[in-house]
């Protein structure tokens, strides 16, 4: 008679200590664990809800401006702290954590056109309606100190933008004319023009750093190099760009925004077409800022929307609204690449998550190994036609969807149109034109 | 003609007319010169001078009758005539009558004929002569901005283009890990830490000023500045000449790697023989220059040699004692080179154990005698291995005892039967596991060739196999054909495997021959038992089949009857059966098949209350009524039969003949609309024996189906590929899943990521540098090698 006992040896099981890795043993053998891919897919099916589940991007809301924010600033050093200028002059000093305002001050009459801070992070520039650039110090003056900016410099007309470089004491101006100031003279180093009239904005390349790129009111982005005596080219677009901003990882791709509804990534190098054209958005485009990974941008809207593109989509993946967010003026990523800001009309800044369904905070490990899995399995079945409906699901309020809709009968017509035309014309007449260059009238050496 | 004359007096006419103007002008004002007269008027001009003198000479005096009436009018002063020249200008020189413009030729001309200015000058100015072109006129401002601005974007265009390889790596790389230049984690030196803090009472002021007048580190660890920059300096250079260094060494280490590779590869025996002894004389030439020149030196390698020959003669070394011995032991009989091998050996022993002379000792004798006994007994079991008396081989010792009397005689029918087993034996000796089984498999040869018990030759042993395979064919023939064609394959492909599990066949064979059949062997039971599970399900027309299959029995079953009383003997194998049984497991079908007549005994196992055999009883009787095998073949052939295409007859009655009740349509009519639609592609499961593959869309799994392949995907089978590889660690290894799942992009919580910076381009540059060295390093070494390589190549073909 054969007896056969349950025999187990602790030492097959039981830990060292408490610090090492509980065993477990596994058999891998495929046999055992059949169905992988069927199970996989409910495992990503899942993930994608739970995905959509938990994401809830809006995080805070700032207010205290006593009019539109106009623009903001990323402070150099330091993630905590945002700087806002709004409207009416008001220049204000955020804790971001804190979600409260540290520190306001009346730094122009006017608008606050452009805000800036300097690389050391001490100090910071602003630009406004009155024709003045100030420079702030960063700290708050002591009880009974007055507030007062360390510099003023009287300009003869009006700044419209504002951007410091990247680790020299030089800073640029637009408006009539696009200048290069030194910090420590009141007149220009150097100023460039090119027939305009006026320029919306300018900026500095933050990898090359002696380059610049402005947009100006006669419909170009004109590019410069700050050590030349003349700009280096300009391509002239169909519509007027608002806002340009520079991949700050990959030196020669910048992106500009555009009045109509689209943004455009250009090749420096490449002027006569762009990269890639996003579309999206249902009307213009009033910033863009690119997150500091150089792997997406956002961009904020008059739609009353800001949505986040993957640096070379055609489409954005995600879009942010609010109910009571009006037309977002300006927008910034924040440089740990975590959240995002948005500054409207209606007085508010708002900050955002940059990945809608993250979880905050610091994760376990075990936690952090089910979020790559989860992503990995979304990532690998995320053509299958389930998954994709739920991934790309989004609310969109009434009147946006309807415009988009409405934009979108229209592209079709259009095309529609043309390709009627071309039927009934002579061969090789009408010309297909790619989305990509119709956009582009032309490029001024 | 008449043409022509009245062209010349036109002309003629407007000579005149000109003339007439001329001289108008000239005599309204004298100063101005006409530049603009023709060359054809020069000529009738000569003719005309004297004219003009007089005309000159009288309005000369008219002016001046005028100038003397007014008196005011100031006349402007010619210049002073000094050439001969038609026309006096205001500057002074006139070239009229010669040609339009003064040349530098007509300026220089004499300079030529002088022969006081030297050559040189001569020379250059004739140069100067040649080169008569006009400098264009500067470019306007827009034109030269666009060029100033085409350049300057050129550059910056350039400039940015630096980046390129830097952008396509990040672009390409699998996982970005940011803030890309992070600071090593550690604890930095307090120095950095506290630079902000300043001495504030006097005593801390004191002390730092007495610190920063010797620029002493403040702590420990930290070097001064100097130091600081002394290492910094001496740092990169020598680091060039040390990873030079280190490269020369690792060049000249794989060379020499190689090169005892290739030695060591070289099979010749001579070439090591002569080698070996090239060494040995090398040896001794140098021992005895030692001798003469380096006594200590000389006396330090006697008492090396003195020390291997005392260890060797502790050690076992050299006795043919160790594995690699006994192989040779085995391999001796047959293989001359094996002999000689031992024999080398020995000698080396012989060699080495020599005993000194110096100091004899009685037990020393005792070895000494005892291990010449035995190196000169080993020879001679060496050249026969029967009779090898190997002290340290305990095999050889029992067997030699067992077999005493036998020897002989086994010996002769060694000689008889060593040609049919040759090549089989050969295969074993490669294999140095199936040693033992070779053992027994002779011992065991030689007691059957005792008891001369009739012998089953190799053909006869292959028959057999057929034979079973028949069996084995027309059993399954009832259950399924593919399953038997693969089987089929799997044969065909293990007859490589046949020839090394053939002796295992063999031996088992002649087991069964005497012992298998005399009591029920346990462990051929249970496979059985296996087996007829799965026939149990093949229902009971199996077992008819089996029973005609027993009826053309295989040559074991009388043998087995016949050999049923002498059971006892062979009680003690059970260890060594199951080996073979183990083995054969590996036999695919001709094994089972073997079995398949011993169905009938079954129910004589189970009678033996066998646990596991009662435990099958009971699974059989609780599934005796589902008969599920043969519920899922009816089910397959069902799908089958769906799946096939129907004949459809469009046949009506009454088109083209007669028609009506009791009158059925002609069978030439029927065989006409009678259409076989073309065969479906061949099933999915046509092969598959156990699965049922539907082919049917199906209308539950369709939506989450992918209907279009893709973007980043080529081919289906690339897509495909990546959904069928699972990424969760069900299936893969801990450290799979975690590089599988890796994120694309990492980014440290609560960290600024500063944007690229130049220090990243420099960096890049110096790594592809180094990567180049690196290159040009390796290829240099292969090169090398490779003539090295061609070397050693016409070498070899030398020595052959």
């Amino acid at each position: 008679m054969k007896v056969k006992v349950l025999s187990r040896n602790p030492d097959d099981y039981v830990r060292e200590t408490k610090l090492d890795i509980q065993r477990v043993p596994r058999n891998y053998d495929p046999a055992l664990h059949p169905f992988e891919v069927s199970r996989e897919y409910t495992r990503a099916l899942n993930a994608t809800k739970l995905d959509r589940v938990f994401a809830k991007p809006f995080l805070a809301s700032l207010d205290g401006h006593r009019d539109g924010v106009n623009c903001m600033a990323k402070h150099t050093k330091s993630l905590s702290t945002l700087l806002s200028g709004a409207c009416d002059g008001e220049v204000k000093v955020w804790d971001l954590t804190k979600h409260e305002c540290v520190r306001t001050l009346q730094a122009h009459e006017g608008f606050v056109r452009g805000i800036v801070v300097r690389y050391c992070g001490t100090s910071f520039f602003t630009v406004g309606d009155d024709k003045t650039i100030k420079q702030w110090k960063m700290e708050a003056p002591g009880y009974g100190e007055e507030e007062e900016p360390l510099n003023t410099v009287l300009g003869k007309t009006v700044f419209t933008g504002l951007d410091h470089h990247q680790n020299q004491a030089v800073f640029a101006t637009c408006g009539q004319q696009v200048d290069i100031w030194d910090e420590q003279r009141s007149s220009p180093i150097r100023s460039f023009t090119w027939g305009v009239d006026s320029f919306s904005s300018v900026r500095f390349n933050p990898v090359e750093t002696e380059l610049l790129a402005s947009c100006a009111s006669d419909r170009s982005i004109v590019l410069y190099d700050m050590r030349e005596s003349a700009p280096l080219k300009k391509v002239i677009m169909k519509m007027r760009s608002n806002t340009v901003c520079w991949n700050p990882m990959e030196a020669y791709y910048f992106t500009c925004s555009n009045e109509d509804y689209n943004l455009y990534t250009y090749d420096m190098r490449y002027l006569d077409r762009p990269l890639t054209v996003h579309m999206d958005h249902v009307s213009a485009v009033l910033d863009v800022d690119y997150s500091p990974t150089g792997r997406e941008f956002v961009s904020a809207s008059f739609d009353k929307t800001i949505r986040i593109f993957p640096k070379n989509a055609g489409h954005s993946r995600e879009v942010y609204h609010t109910k009571r967010m009006q037309h977002v003026i300006c927008t910034k990523w924040s440089a740990d690449n975590k959240y995002i800001l948005s500054g409207s009309d209606e007085m508010n800044i708002r900050l955002w998550k940059a990945n809608a369904s993250e979880k905050l905070g610091v994760l376990g490990p075990r936690e952090r190994e089910a979020r790559n899995y989860n992503q990995k399995l979304r990532e690998k079945f995320q053509h299958h036609p389930q998954i994709k409906r739920i991934a790309r699901h989004r609310h969109l309020p009434k009147n946006i969807f309807h415009q988009s809709k409405e934009l979108r009968i229209m592209k079709e017509a259009r095309r529609r149109k043309e390709s009627n035309v071309r039927k009934h014309s002579k061969p090789g007449a009408v010309p297909v034109v790619s989305e990509k260059e119709k956009h582009v009238l032309t490029v001024v050496k | 003609m008449a043409k022509v004359t009245l062209k010349k007096k036109k002309k003629v006419s407007k000579k005149e007319e000109k003339k007439s103007a001329e001289v108008k002008e000239e005599s309204a004002e004298v100063v101005y010169d006409d530049d603009e007269e023709d060359e054809g008027s020069n000529e009738e001009e000569e003719s005309e001078e004297e004219e003009e003198d007089e005309d000159e000479r009288r309005r000369m005096k008219l002016l001046e009758a005028i100038s003397s009436l007014g008196g005011q009018r100031k006349r402007r002063t010619l210049g002073e005539r000094s050439e001969a020249a038609v026309h006096v200008t205001e500057f002074g020189v006139t070239a009229e009558g010669e040609g339009d413009k003064v040349q530098l030729k007509d300026l220089i001309g004499t300079v030529e004929k002088t022969p006081t200015v030297p050559s040189k000058t001569k020379r250059q100015l004739r140069t100067l002569q040649g080169g008569d072109k006009t400098i264009e006129c500067p470019l306007s401002k827009q034109e030269h901005e666009r060029i100033q601005r085409g350049v300057a974007f050129q550059k910056a265009a350039s400039e940015v283009d630096q980046w390129k390889s830097i952008i396509q790596q990040n672009q390409r790389a699998e996982q970005l890990v940011f803030p890309l230049n992070r600071e090593p984690s550690g604890p930095k030196p307090m120095e950095r830490v506290v630079s902000g803090w300043k001495a504030r009472t006097p005593l801390e002021e004191e002390i730092f000023a007495v610190l920063n007048a010797n620029k002493q580190p403040i702590l420990d660890p930290v070097l001064t500045p100097a130091e600081e920059a002394s290492i910094s300096a001496m740092s990169l250079e020598e680091a060039k000449i040390r990873r030079a260094e280190l490269q020369k060494v690792r060049a000249l280490q794989s060379y020499y790697e190689a090169k005892a590779r290739r030695e060591r590869k070289i099979k010749s025996k001579k070439y090591h023989r002569v080698q070996n002894k090239a060494k040995r004389k090398e040896f001794v030439k140098r021992f005895d220059d030692m001798v003469k020149t380096d006594p200590s030196g000389a006396l330090e390698e006697l008492e090396k040699m003195e020390r291997a020959r005392m260890q060797e003669r502790m050690s076992l070394k050299h006795q043919n004692s160790g594995k690699w011995a006994r192989s040779k032991a085995v391999m001796a009989k047959y293989d001359e080179g094996a002999r000689r091998a031992m024999q080398q050996q020995l000698e080396v022993n012989k060699e080495l154990t020599q005993k000194l002379v110096t100091a004899p000792n009685d037990e020393d004798e005792e070895e000494e005698e005892e291990q010449g006994g035995d190196a000169e007994l080993l020879p001679d079991f060496v050249n026969d291995a029967e009779r090898g008396a190997d002290s340290s081989n305990p095999w050889m010792r029992g067997k030699l005892s067992e077999e005493k009397e036998a020897e002989e005689e086994s010996e002769r029918v060694d000689l008889t039967a060593e040609e049919e087993v040759k090549e089989t034996e050969e295969e074993e000796v490669k294999e140095t596991e199936e040693e033992g089984l070779l053992k027994e498999f002779e011992r065991r040869r030689k007691q059957r060739q005792e008891q001369e018990v009739k012998m089953i030759p190799v053909e006869e042993e292959e028959e057999e196999e057929k034979e079973s395979e028949r069996v084995d064919l027309t059993a399954e023939d009832e259950e399924k054909e593919g399953e038997e064609e693969e089987e089929e394959g799997e044969e065909a492909g293990g007859e490589e495997e046949e020839l090394s599990e053939f002796k295992n066949l063999y031996r088992e064979i002649t087991e069964s021959e005497r012992a298998e059949e005399k009591e029920e062997d346990p462990s051929p039971l249970l496979e059985e038992s296996l087996a007829r599970i799965r026939s149990l399900e093949d229902t009971e027309e199996l077992l008819a089949q089996e029973e005609a299959a027993v009826a053309p029995p295989p040559p074991q079953t009388p043998a087995a009857e016949e050999n049923s009383a002498p059971a006892v003997k062979k009680v003690e194998k059970p260890k060594k059966r199951k080996r073979g049984i183990e083995l054969r497991d590996v036999l695919t079908k001709d094994t089972r098949a073997v079995h398949v007549p011993l169905t009938q005994t079954v129910e004589d196992g189970e009678e033996e209350e066998d646990e596991e055999a009662d435990q099958r009883g009971l699974i059989k009787e609780a599934f005796a009524g589902d008969d599920v095998v043969s519920d899922f073949l009816r089910d397959k052939r069902n799908q089958e039969d769906a799946g096939k295409p129907k004949v459809v007859d469009l046949t009506l009655p009454g088109w083209g003949e007669w028609g009506g009740s009791g009158l059925a349509p002609s069978k030439k009519k029927r065989r006409r609309f009678r259409i076989k639609t073309a065969p479906p592609p061949p099933r999915k499961d046509q092969r598959l024996p156990s699965v049922i593959i539907s082919e049917q869309r199906n209308s539950a799994i369709a939506p989450h189906q992918v209907s279009m392949l893709p973007f980043p995907f080529q081919t289906q089978a690339q897509f495909e590929g990546t959904i069928r590889t699972p990424l969760g660690r069900t299936w893969n290894t801990e450290r799979t899943v975690k590089k599988v799942v890796m994120p694309k992009v990492v980014t440290t919580l609560g960290a600024i990521i500063e944007p690229m910076a130049k220090e990243e381009l420099i960096k890049e540059k110096q790594q592809q540098q180094t990567t180049m060295t690196m290159a040009a390093s390796q290829s240099a070494v292969e090169k090398q090698k490779k003539s090295e390589k061609k070397n050693s190549k016409t070498a070899k073909k030398k020595r052959r």
